[in-house]
């Protein structure tokens, strides 16, 4: 008979308030084969585990039910306090009487009888459990970083400098991404431009980084410490080695009627395009929808003035497949579609802009070389209305449930670009709130109003009406309760930010999850915010949730030192509840190795006696390094060959009786 | 192609016009709108309190004898158009008004919001098509610029009416279009025309109106066009420089069978 030690956690009252403790300690004295019953408030405290740690040495427990929280949130430490009392850690066994049991139930005596069943099954089960040695696999001291802003550059610079390779996958022709369309960044006002490019040139010249613009994750394979990942480099017709980043090509190429993303549409770039002048790589890219080669089989004349001969016209698609120990997801954000808010003419007047645009606008690298001038006619604006949370804080279908976060910040930001060139343009702020915590934050939202006379509304814009070559702008002041008309020559609208289209899409491959908003969810929301739930991929920047500069770049190094920790490793325990084949009822016939999505099991051919004779015997192969312990297979296989250490059937039939008992 | 039809008080007394022309104009595009017997009043204005039910029997009435026959409502005014629209949505998803109203009503079959209720602009659109329409179009409306004026009830709540983009919306244009007339935009076409106001703050009511003759006059739109009978009132009561006439009058002009 075992000796099985069984421990009751309060949890405070999350436990303790709805099961009535004592009883559970007198039902499981009850249970045969239990020899030893305490209770205590936190049991995850180290009093606890020395109260676990202490029965299991003086009362030689050789099994350990722990009835407390999920084994998600402390399976771990319990069994390494068993581990430390000498006690196999897989005879430890948790049963939840708090995710499943307290927290979910209001009347105590139901609640009380459902922990009893619970603590009933995990000592059953507990019963059957046997020793398991976990293995060890490698580490490929590789890091893979998904996206190249300012997040993706930063976790990729300090993967390097503690001297592990990382290579930056960027969707784009040029890393950088948002920031580096940014004019000013707040609280401080200075350049984006000359803080981000250095690091831009920092990343590509890093010995141990190396970058896949124009480039793609086409699948994710394998397991943490142990990824193999597909990129898919695009396409993009110009050689890049050969390339010496003239730029003759570009000014070339007789085809300008393309939007230039970087410019967010305000200006116009051509069919081959470098994105930015301080691009990185400094390669063009042929945009082959836009390109006349492509389009009609004539023109070809980037290729004619090349003198380096790097065009490439009949390039292709190359999959490159490269394995990885750690991979950081930082993908970034982008801007809502403002076509649905039909009440400010946004898709109709071209002097309804976004923020975003409102960034090119003033950036002295932008369309207007710096210069705050209406789009639509070029000329100076004397008022400008600035409308905040559009489409954020918004319950209505067409916005997002969340603050954006970042846009007060960058309204005051604006307001004031403006006030500092223009004194005399008049500047108006439409707001809900003004949220602006963060470190010297508040001080510079205040100087927009305090010290540059930024007129701050408390209110919503009802609507713009575009009157002559002026935008109407009908509010309300909400402290007054005054309906107000501003003839305005600009309105510019603060869009909610949003999660990239393909985020999804994407968390399917690197099987990570998103939230109802599509943002990729972190493992914990405090304890654990840069590691998802599949051990070995992090996340870093807006791709979690909307973000400012200075959190993307705290959060970018929290993510890598996440990820040199794990390369550091070099090794990895082996998680021991793997598949295991009994090749005596094995039948050959190979099912579970289609049905496996780890490709862990394969077809051996082994000698059996049979009848006094050796024979050979087709049966199925487990790799305990490859298997996840999914059981998919256990349940695949009709002869029942198959099973889970750890997780025998046996186990499970034994809880499931002590449950309907 | 047939509907059942509903007519409602105003297009008997005050709006007659409007669906004099609409019921010509459906015979020349081989509809046919057969209007229901013993219709009652849609109610007038969709009762908010939600859990007043005596206002919505009447609607629930006219939508359950169009399941019954297996029909699409056509309604006309917009008035009651939205009150019937709303009436059917709870009936789809507010399970307490449902089993109210069937409790109430003792139906040979209880009501579920199986009926599909329709305006005579969507069934244009999306029965007929604005391409057939401007087809059958035997007179066209060349050269002359018309303006819609949209009023609130068809847009309103967009959730529910599912009529068309509330801030921004196209179909009365994409309408006029089909006639070969021009459409012109002016930006207060969507504003509120004062509705029940004009009864008791005339006033203001009256300065609704002209901003909205303004932005009309403004954009050179010479003549209006609404399918609501409260906004035609409120509109050609003030100092209105523009005729205001109802969709259906245009409609039956440009396929020959106005009398």
């Amino acid at each position: 008979m075992q000796r099985i030690g069984v421990f009751v956690c309060w949890c405070g009252t999350n436990i303790a308030g709805t099961v009535d403790i004592d009883q559970v300690k007198q039902a499981a004295e009850k249970i045969p084969g239990v020899v030893n019953v305490q209770d205590y408030q936190y049991m995850c405290s180290e009093v606890g585990q020395n109260l676990i740690k202490n029965a299991i040495k003086e009362q030689k427990l050789d099994r350990v039910v722990i009835a407390s929280c999920s084994p998600r949130m402390h399976e771990a430490t319990f069994r390494k306090a068993a581990k430390s009392a000498g006690l196999n850690p897989y005879l430890v066994e948790i049963a939840n009487i708090r995710e499943q049991c307290s927290w979910v139930h209001k009347n105590k005596e139901e609640a009380t009888e459902k922990a009893i069943a619970l603590v009933r099954a995990a000592v059953a089960k507990a019963t059957l459990n046997t020793e398991l040695v976990p293995g060890e696999i490698g580490v490929e001291p590789r890091a893979l970083e998904i996206g190249g802003g300012i997040a993706g550059i930063q976790t990729a610079l300090d993967i390097a400098e503690a001297g592990y390779k990382v290579d930056i996958i960027e969707k784009t022709p040029s890393i950088g991404g948002k920031m580096a369309q940014i004019d000013k960044t707040f609280p401080t006002l200075d350049c984006s431009a000359c803080i981000l490019t250095p690091k831009m040139v920092d990343a590509s010249t890093h010995p141990n980084i190396n970058l896949y613009t124009y480039s793609e994750v086409e699948a994710v394979q394998g397991y943490v410490g142990n990824f193999e990942v597909t990129i898919r480099q695009k396409a993009r017709s110009v050689n890049a080695d050969k390339c010496t980043g003239c730029g003759i090509c570009t000014d070339k190429c007789p085809s300008k009627k393309a939007e230039s993303e970087f410019d967010e549409g305000l200006r116009k770039r051509g069919a081959i395009y470098i994105p930015f002048p301080q691009a990185v790589p400094n390669v063009p890219v042929i945009d082959r929808e836009e390109c006349l080669k492509f389009k009609t089989g004539k023109c070809g004349l980037c290729e004619r003035v090349c003198p380096s001969g790097a065009i490439e016209f009949n390039q292709e698609d190359t999959l490159v497949t490269q394995k990885y120990g750690a991979i950081v997801v930082a993908t970034g954000y982008d801007l809502i579609n403002l076509d649905k808010f039909g009440e400010y003419p946004y898709t109709e007047h071209p002097d309804v802009i976004t923020s975003l645009e409102f960034e090119r606008l003033t950036s002295a690298a932008g369309p207007t070389a710096g210069k705050f001038l209406r789009p639509s006619n070029g000329n100076k604006p004397k008022k400008v209305v600035f409308v905040q949370c559009v489409g954020s804080r918004d319950k209505s279908s067409r916005g997002k449930t969340y603050c954006s976060k970042i846009c007060c910040m960058y309204t005051a930001k604006h307001a004031m670009l403006i006030k500092e060139k223009y004194p005399e343009i008049e500047v108006y702020v439409f707001y809900i709130d003004v949220r602006t915590p963060g470190k010297n934050f508040d001080e510079f939202q205040r100087r927009a109003v305090e010290e540059y006379g930024v007129n701050y509304i408390k209110g919503m814009v009802g609507k713009v009406f575009p009157e002559g070559d002026k935008l109407q702008v009908h509010g309300v002041d909400a402290l007054s309760s005054e309906t107000l008309i501003i003839d305005a020559d600009m309105v510019v609208l603060a869009a909610a930010t949003k999660a990239k289209d393909d985020a999804q899409e994407l968390g399917r491959k690197l099987s990570i999850s998103t939230d109802a908003n599509n943002f990729f969810t972190e493992a914990h929301p405090k304890l654990r915010p840069v590691e998802t739930h599949s051990a070995g991929i992090y996340l870093a920047g807006a791709c979690q949730g909307p973000k400012d500069i200075p959190e993307t770049v705290a959060q970018s190094s929290a993510a890598a030192a996440k990820a040199i920790g794990l390369l550091n490793k070099g090794k990895l325990v082996n998680n021991p509840c793997v598949s295991q084949v009994d090749e005596q009822i094995c039948s050959g016939c190979l099912a579970c190795t289609k049905m496996c999505p780890y490709e862990a099991i394969s077809s051996q051919v082994i000698e059996v006696k049979e009848q006094g004779k050796i024979v050979k015997k087709t049966v199925a192969h487990v790799n305990e390094a490859l298997c996840q312990g999914c059981g998919g297979c256990t349940v695949t296989c009709r002869a029942g060959a198959l099973d889970l250490k750890g997780f025998m059937n046996r186990q499970i039939l034994a809880e499931v009786d002590a449950i309907c008992l | 192609m047939k509907f059942s039809y509903y007519p409602g008080c105003t297009l008997k007394t005050k709006a007659q016009e409007l669906e004099k022309f609409a019921l010509n104009s459906a015979a020349a595009l081989g509809v046919e709108l057969e209007e229901q017997k013993e219709w009652q009043c849609c109610g007038a204005v969709y009762p908010l309190a939600e859990d007043e039910i005596g206002t919505k029997l009447s609607s629930v009435r006219a939508l359950a004898e169009a399941a019954q026959k297996n029909e699409k409502l056509i309604t006309l005014c917009a008035a009651c158009h939205h009150v019937i629209k709303r009436v059917n949505e709870d009936m789809k998803t507010k399970d307490d008004v449902k089993n109210k109203v069937n409790n109430y009503l003792q139906l040979a079959q209880d009501y579920q919001g199986e009926a599909e209720v329709i305006h005579y602009l969507e069934m244009l659109r999306d029965e007929i098509g604005f391409d057939k329409l401007a087809e059958k179009v035997t007179n066209p409306l060349t050269n002359r610029k018309i303006g819609a004026y949209y009023g609130c009830l068809l847009l309103r709540p967009a959730e529910t009416m599912n009529f068309d983009d509330p801030e921004n919306p196209s179909i009365i244009e994409e309408f006029i279009k089909a006639l070969g007339a021009t459409p012109v935009k002016y930006p207060y076409r969507t504003e509120c025309c004062g509705g029940y106001l004009s009864l008791d703050n005339k006033e203001l009511a009256q300065e609704m109106t002209d901003n909205i003759m303004k932005s009309a006059l403004k954009n050179e739109v010479e003549e209006l066009v609404t399918a609501c009978p409260l906004c035609k009132y409120n509109l050609e009561n003030k100092n209105g420089k523009i005729a205001i006439s109802y969709f259906t009058e245009l409609l039956a002009e440009a396929l020959g069978v106005k009398e």
